[in-house]
């Protein structure tokens, strides 16, 4: 009865345990090592503009808005005191900064962070609107008519008519019949919102979308233009100089409307750069946003949202418990005794600051010295509690004397022996000195050294840097040495060291 | 290692894990433990229900009636000073007689009433005690063991281990004193321990820091052979000790004196394992067999044979 409770709780704790932490790693995309890293981009629109001053200033910059195929994790403005809105709607955001005055040079930046997130591709779009013809100017009819007739005679669909129309005005300084027309479109338009405009005369809807070519150290004074057309099922992008479908690789679709534009009102000489940078960032920054995104709040009540230097205790803390389950292995498996039960996972706390090899160099050093002392003591017959006082103050005084020698002497590592617990150290002392005199010195070693042995071990196992970030970031994973370690609770075999005890049995029976 | 193991278990030896997991979690209540941690509670229980004990000449309780101590000890040349909650032997100290105001202790040193009161200081802060707490340091009756174990004993008080399990007497041994375990008779201190025969009370084999020894590494004397004593009365007294504290699994120490008979030393709530190697025979077969039993004989009388039974019928 008693087993099968046990075997269920820790089934329980297991299946919790590892369930959170697969919910993590496969929904929520939190990396299994530390080492992963993702791309994002930085992209900065920097405005420039010299107010007028006898006039309000409003600046107007369309931003993106849940741009396909990637993600925003991040976004500021840099506005120092002007009025900021953002203004948004179903089809696009707008900042606008406004301010009464201003003089000189003014600078507005936007500084946006994407990531790359697939789950983000474009919803499909409502069936636009089939245009009306647009009433063309009338010495321009004829030209208009006759583009389209000559793309409908060489095109087998809306996309290939769209694209026999780009070719054409694009070869426009070969063909003088268009210049009339070029004429006209270079003077009120680009060339995006004309081949808009030419198409709605054959009926077919089309809209302008502008974006950015994500390369690194890239700067752009404009948005790029991209026409798309629609077939009757779905958008089709086109490249406006040569009719090539589809959108470059790594292009982030800023805005998709046409009547928002940046400009700026009350001001001269303006301007607008977009930088596009690009950097790396742990995966875990974009694992919580996609939590947030997804409505989870694990990641809210996660060790992250930590200050960091607690997050930093954390990362020590949660690693003790593994440490205890050393322990508890090298105690009742292997059967390995120890000064106090969980002596060792203290100073293996402190070897991980000293360092292996000097933690325990300055351990020996500081121990040895301490039963030096103590044994002095013991002669002038203190009560118990003052004896361990005085041994603690020797302690600490052992330890600044061995980190200003050490300093002295150009071993700075000298210096991390005060980050062994001194009480322990203390208590360790006075419990080695007794085992000696009680057992005698073979025992006291044995025992001090099946500590240290502990010790390292312990240590050996919470240095697993892959293991010290999986705890960080699966603190649902202690679950599991929970499990482990009830389980060894339970466990009633031999201990390995017994096998030698009892050897006699294994000599002379049968 | 796999042979070896297979081996192990097959000689049904308990191990430290079964021991902890299978019988002193289940078979001693934690709150029955004060009982047998503290002698001194043992010894006033033990003295109520008429089972024989070293006579208790005195306790110190607080630091300021160690001053006292050698008005306690004023009418006895020697005498034992141990503390209330020490275990494996530790803080014991005989004193066997007297030398011009000084003490002389059982291992030929003499000290000084000083260095006495110091290590009563020491028994009071909790040196010795389970867990560090403060402590009360008893001084009593020196037993003048059996001239039985006189050959094989160098220094020290020979006694008796008995496991007692659910009131049945289940293994015995005798253990002895050494040069090595300084007067101590506890075995990982260097003590030997000998296996007793429970059904003739006769000393069978010896081991010795885990090795079979067939005669005393300090007197030489044959160890394997001798007989002690009211048997059955002894293993009776043992089986009585588990109706006094009510742990199921207990180790009963007895020391044999040369006038009073078996007296009842100490009661231990986790006995060591090492009995096993002493009588060259586990003690899971006869552990597990004791646990199945629905109905355990109400008089230790009966119970200290149905052990005597039982532990023949688990030599063939």
């Amino acid at each position: 009865m008693k087993k099968l409770h046990l075997f269920l709780l820790t089934l329980i704790l297991c299946v919790t345990g590892l369930g959170l932490a697969y919910y993590k790693i496969a929904v929520i995309g939190l990396p299994l090592t530390a080492s992963e890293e993702a791309q994002v981009w930085n992209i900065e629109a920097r405005i420039s503009f010299r107010a007028k001053s006898d006039s309000a200033i409003k600046v107007t910059l369309p931003l993106p808005l849940n741009p396909a195929g990637y993600s925003i994790l991040d976004e500021d403005f840099v506005s120092a005191d002007y009025g900021l809105a953002i203004e948004q709607d179903n089809s696009g955001r707008v900042a606008r900064w406004a301010k009464r005055r201003a003089h000189g040079k003014q600078l507005l930046f936007y500084r946006v962070v994407l990531f790359e997130n697939e789950e983000t591709a474009r919803k499909p779009d409502a069936a636009p609107v089939y245009p009306k013809p647009p009433e063309y100017p009338e010495k321009l009819v004829p030209v208009i008519k006759g583009v389209l007739d000559k793309a409908r005679q060489q095109s087998a669909d809306t996309i290939s008519f769209a694209q026999r129309v780009i070719e054409q005005l694009n070869s426009a300084a070969s063909l003088p019949e268009l210049k009339l027309l070029m004429k006209h479109v270079s003077r009120t338009r680009n060339l995006a919102k004309s081949l808009s405009w030419i198409l709605a005369g054959a009926r077919i809807p089309s809209r302008v979308i502008r974006g950015l070519r994500l390369q690194d150290n890239r700067e752009y004074t404009d948005l790029e233009h991209f026409l798309q057309v629609y077939d009757g099922e779905q958008w089709h992008t086109l490249n406006i100089r040569d009719g090539r479908e589809g959108l470059p690789a790594d292009f982030i679709i800023w805005q998709t409307d046409d009547d928002r534009f940046f400009s700026i009102e009350g001001a001269s000489e303006s301007g607008i750069q977009y930088s596009v940078a690009k950097t790396v960032q742990e995966t875990i920054n974009i694992a919580g946003f996609r939590s947030a995104e997804k409505g989870s709040h694990l990641m809210e009540f996660s060790l992250y949202s930590l200050p960091v230097h607690t997050q930093n205790v954390y990362r020590v803390l949660l690693m003790v418990p593994l440490g205890a389950l050393v322990v508890v292995f090298m105690r009742n498996i292997i059967g390995i005794r120890t000064f106090g039960t969980f002596m060792p996972i203290l100073i293996a706390m402190a070897f991980r600051e000293t360092e292996l090899f000097w933690g325990l160099i300055l351990f020996s050093l500081i121990v040895g010295l301490g039963l030096l002392l103590r044994a002095y003591v013991e002669q002038l017959k203190l009560l118990l509690v003052p004896r361990l006082a005085a041994v603690l103050t020797m302690v600490v005084l052992l330890m600044a004397g061995v980190s200003v020698i050490m300093h002295k002497l150009g071993f700075e590592m000298g210096l991390s022996v005060a980050l062994f617990p001194m009480v322990i150290m203390t208590m360790t002392i006075e419990r080695m000195s007794l085992t000696w005199e009680e057992a005698g010195p073979m025992e006291a070693f044995k025992q001090v050294s099946g500590s240290l042995l502990v010790a390292v071990m312990g240590y050996l196992a919470m240095s697993i840097s892959e293991l010290q970030y999986m705890f960080f970031m699966f603190p649902e994973l202690l679950l599991v040495v929970l499990a482990a370690i009830l389980l060894l609770g339970r466990y009633s075999g031999y201990r390995l060291m017994e096998l030698w005890r009892f050897r006699a049995f294994t000599r002379n029976k049968p | 290692m796999f042979g070896f193991l297979e081996k192990l278990k097959k000689s049904g030896v308990v191990g430290m894990n079964q021991r902890n997991a299978d019988f002193i979690l289940r078979y001693n209540k934690r709150s029955l433990y004060p009982l047998v941690d503290d002698k001194l509670r043992t010894k006033y229980l033990a003295m109520a229900s008429g089972i024989a004990v070293p006579e208790l000449y005195g306790v110190i309780e607080i630091q300021h009636d160690v001053a006292g101590f050698s008005n306690i000890v004023r009418n006895h040349e020697d005498f034992v000073i141990k503390p209330a909650h020490g275990s494996g032997g530790n803080g014991i100290c005989v004193i066997t007689g007297r030398l011009n105001n000084r003490y002389r202790q059982s291992n030929g040193d003499l000290l000084t009433e000083e260095e006495i009161e110091y290590h009563i200081s020491n028994i009071l802060s909790g040196l010795y005690s389970l867990g560090g707490q403060p402590d009360q340091a008893l001084i009593e009756y020196r037993v003048k063991f059996d001239p039985l174990f006189e050959a094989v004993s160098y220094r020290g008080v020979p006694d008796i281990r008995t496991i007692v399990f659910r009131g049945i007497p289940v293994a015995c041994m005798v253990r002895l004193p050494t040069r090595m375990s300084d007067g101590k008779a506890n075995l990982h201190q260097g003590a030997v321990g000998a296996g007793i025969d429970l059904m003739t009370g006769r000393t069978t084999h010896a081991i010795w820091q885990n090795f079979p020894i067939e005669q005393h590494p300090d007197t030489g004397a044959a160890i394997s052979g001798l007989e002690i004593p009211h048997w059955h009365k002894l293993l009776t007294l043992a089986a009585q000790c588990h109706d006094l504290v009510g742990l199921g699994y207990l180790g009963v120490d007895v020391v044999l004196d040369r006038e009073l008979g078996p007296l009842v030393l100490e009661l231990n709530a986790r006995p060591g394992l090492s009995i096993q190697i002493a009588n060259r025979r586990g003690m899971s077969r006869l552990l597990e067999k004791i646990a199945k039993m629905e109905k355990i004989p109400a008089s230790a009388e009966d119970r200290a044979t149905l052990g005597q039974e039982l532990f023949a019928a688990n030599q063939t």
